[in-house]
């Protein structure tokens, strides 16, 4: 499936990412990782604490509503694989962040941007392995 | 007050997740694929989204605290360790499986796609598996 090359549209978007990591920073003092937060909502550090994560996953749920607003329609959402697979790649997404301590927000941005050595290390191995995996899935296997 | 922040700071996220094409599995899978259908635009996305948050970050942590929290929350861990790497290389496998990262599929929810609730449901079992893991053998 060919998708079209977007870089304005993808480098204005990754401004908004920053944006957001930035202004958690400056107002609450952490880091913006997707799994982190993800996950202090089903296991809370203490017994307050997954309510600002819940509110967090909801702006973030939100959105897709505003782009409808502001552009008419909703983000393209295409799915390249079979249901299986999805289901699959989440199970196994979901190991890997845990036990990795991180995902793409968490490492390849937040702590790329600190110039975290384990969050540099972490991003190349994940990048890697993604590539590797796609590339023995559409050419090795599929091909 | 404060919960509104969070919210705002969340709808900015999932705007940018949304406009960027991160939470596009055909996007994200095209941008691994070198050898095949290759869409450079993510690394438009890491780029413009690393830029920002590098130069946003040296302005806040010189700071001496957060606007509305005592102290900044730094993961303070140093070492290169197993699960960090065997982590990254599942993580890497599953995200080339399925193309959703938790950070693009999470606002994509609120297209309501089914796709991306079944991911979200697989997601959601997979780190209740790894802290039962962790909780137990780690």
């Amino acid at each position: 499936m060919m998708t079209e090359f977007t870089p304005w549209a993808s480098l204005f978007g990754g401004f908004l990412i920053g944006l957001a990591a930035v202004l958690m920073m400056l107002l609450h003092g952490r880091v913006f990782g997707a799994t982190g937060i993800l996950s202090g909502v089903l296991f809370p550090a203490s017994s307050g604490d997954w309510i600002w994560r819940a509110v967090l996953v909801l702006g973030m749920v939100s959105g897709p509503a505003l782009y409808l607003l502001l552009t008419g329609s909703f983000p393209a959402v295409e799915v390249p694989v079979s249901l299986p697979m999805l289901l699959v790649g989440g199970f196994i997404v979901g190991l890997g962040v845990t036990f990795g301590s991180g995902c793409t927000s968490g490492h390849g941005v937040c702590g790329m941007a600190r110039l975290s050595l384990r969050s540099i290390v972490a991003t190349c191995t994940f990048m890697l392995t993604t590539f590797l995996t796609v590339y023995v899935i559409r050419h090795l296997i599929g091909g | 007050m404060r919960l509104i922040t969070y919210y705002i700071v969340g709808l900015i996220f999932g705007l940018g997740i949304s406009i960027s094409g991160m939470g596009n599995p055909a996007k994200v899978v095209n941008f691994f694929d070198i050898a095949g259908t290759w869409d450079p635009s993510l690394i438009f996305v890491m780029g413009g989204a690393l830029v920002v948050t590098f130069l946003g970050y040296r302005v806040v942590l010189g700071k001496p605290k957060p606007a509305m929290a005592k102290e900044f929350l730094l993961p303070g861990k140093q070492e290169i360790d197993l699960p960090l790497v065997g982590g990254a290389i599942i993580f890497g496998i599953g995200w080339g499986i399925g193309g959703f990262c938790p950070g693009g599929a999470l606002p994509v929810i609120g297209t309501g796609k089914s796709d991306v609730m079944f991911f979200v449901a697989a997601l959601l079992a997979g780190i209740v598996v790894a802290r039962q893991f962790q909780a137990r053998l780690l």
